[in-house]
């Protein structure tokens, strides 16, 4: 994470030493570039915090260690779609599962559409791209993560 | 900016801040976590979200149309998807930065196909994300990943953008949208 403070200071120091005027207006641009997409954030925050009430870490545990490999690798597609984890949070739960048994394809459904996959984000993705493309990107997000989950599945030896 | 948000969606979030509050007063446990929750949501991204506009502020005074027109633009082929790829390789946290980003991008040239190609890389390929993966998963889990949703993502970005490059499609079709991203530039 410093590193991004670090190269974002730098940057501005660089753009500051070679114009001033642009750097102002630059600063300018990224603040009301930032309040325009304010309420989305906001309100994908509120989205967040409910959802996350509901749906626990212990939650996703009891329904990954399903023992139909298919329904689990559904039950992870619909948990990665609707949930938004950043992956400090996220891998060390799927260390865990893995110890737990459970499949290598179920964890990377969960995964991948954990990070492709956003219901939550939906607020700021519609704000820039409208519904229709929204809804399209999503879908073959999710089919791209059921076939990394597949190709997963093949190459553990979890399915054949 | 209120006005712009809509009575709806004020009436939603005044009515969660009043939820929130009322929950801590009374100390009703349910409430009390989801304010939690979107504290150390919030906090996570109040750490991330002023570098990520500041450079993309930076980004929009300083870049040449014309640069990113030559290398992401109509004209620039496999090139144009590697530097999606490249670019989406560093961005730090996930969709939520890459879409404003993305937003940039396009105002400054860049192609749909690449766009996409750009958001669905950094939601998968970030280079820390994948580092920290590595160490939980094994590499195998994570070579398996990139190389299979990897070219399958440069697939459909590359089918969707064609499609709806002929369609016309534009980003942020809003007219309020588009002035706040245009910024007499």
């Amino acid at each position: 994470m410093h590193y991004l403070y670090f190269a974002t200071g730098f940057a501005v120091l660089i753009s500051f030493i070679a114009n001033r005027k642009k750097t102002f207006k630059a600063l300018k641009i990224g603040f009301s570039q930032f309040l325009h997409i304010l309420p989305a954030f906001l309100i994908m925050l509120i989205f967040v915090s409910i959802i996350l009430f509901f749906i626990s870490d212990k939650l996703i545990s009891d329904y990954l260690g399903n023992n139909n490999k298919y329904l689990a690798v559904l039950i992870a597609s619909f948990f990665g779609s609707i949930t938004l984890m950043p992956g400090f949070v996220a891998y060390p739960l799927c260390g865990i599962l893995l110890m737990k048994n459970v499949p290598y394809m179920v964890l990377s459904a969960f995964t991948t559409t954990l990070m492709m996959v956003g219901i939550l984000t939906y607020p700021i993705e519609k704000e820039y791209f409208g519904l229709k493309v929204t809804i399209a990107r999503n879908l073959i997000s999710l089919f791209i993560a059921l076939a990394v989950a597949l190709v997963t599945g093949i190459s553990f030896g979890e399915l054949f | 900016m209120i006005k712009k948000i809509g009575a709806i969606k004020i009436t939603a979030i005044l009515s969660y801040i009043a939820f929130i509050s009322l929950s801590f007063i009374v100390g009703f446990a349910p409430g009390e976590q989801i304010g939690n929750n979107f504290k150390y949501f919030s906090i996570a991204m109040i750490k991330m979200l002023p570098c990520a506009f500041i450079l993309i502020g930076l980004f929009e005074v300083w870049v040449k149309k014309e640069t990113v027109e030559k290398h992401l633009g109509k004209e620039s082929g496999i090139r144009g998807y590697t530097w999606g790829v490249l670019l989406a390789g560093t961005t730090v946290g996930g969709l939520y930065v890459a879409f404003p980003v993305a937003y940039s991008l396009y105002n400054k040239g860049a192609k749909l196909s690449v766009i996409f190609t750009y958001l669905g890389a950094s939601a998968i390929c970030r280079v820390p994300m994948t580092i920290f993966e590595t160490s939980f998963m094994g590499i195998k889990f994570s070579i398996i990943r990139w190389s299979v949703s990897l070219p399958l993502l440069i697939l459909s970005s590359f089918l969707l953008g064609n499609y709806l490059e002929k369609k016309k499609y534009k980003i942020m079709g809003r007219p309020s949208t588009q002035m706040a991203g245009k910024h007499e530039l």
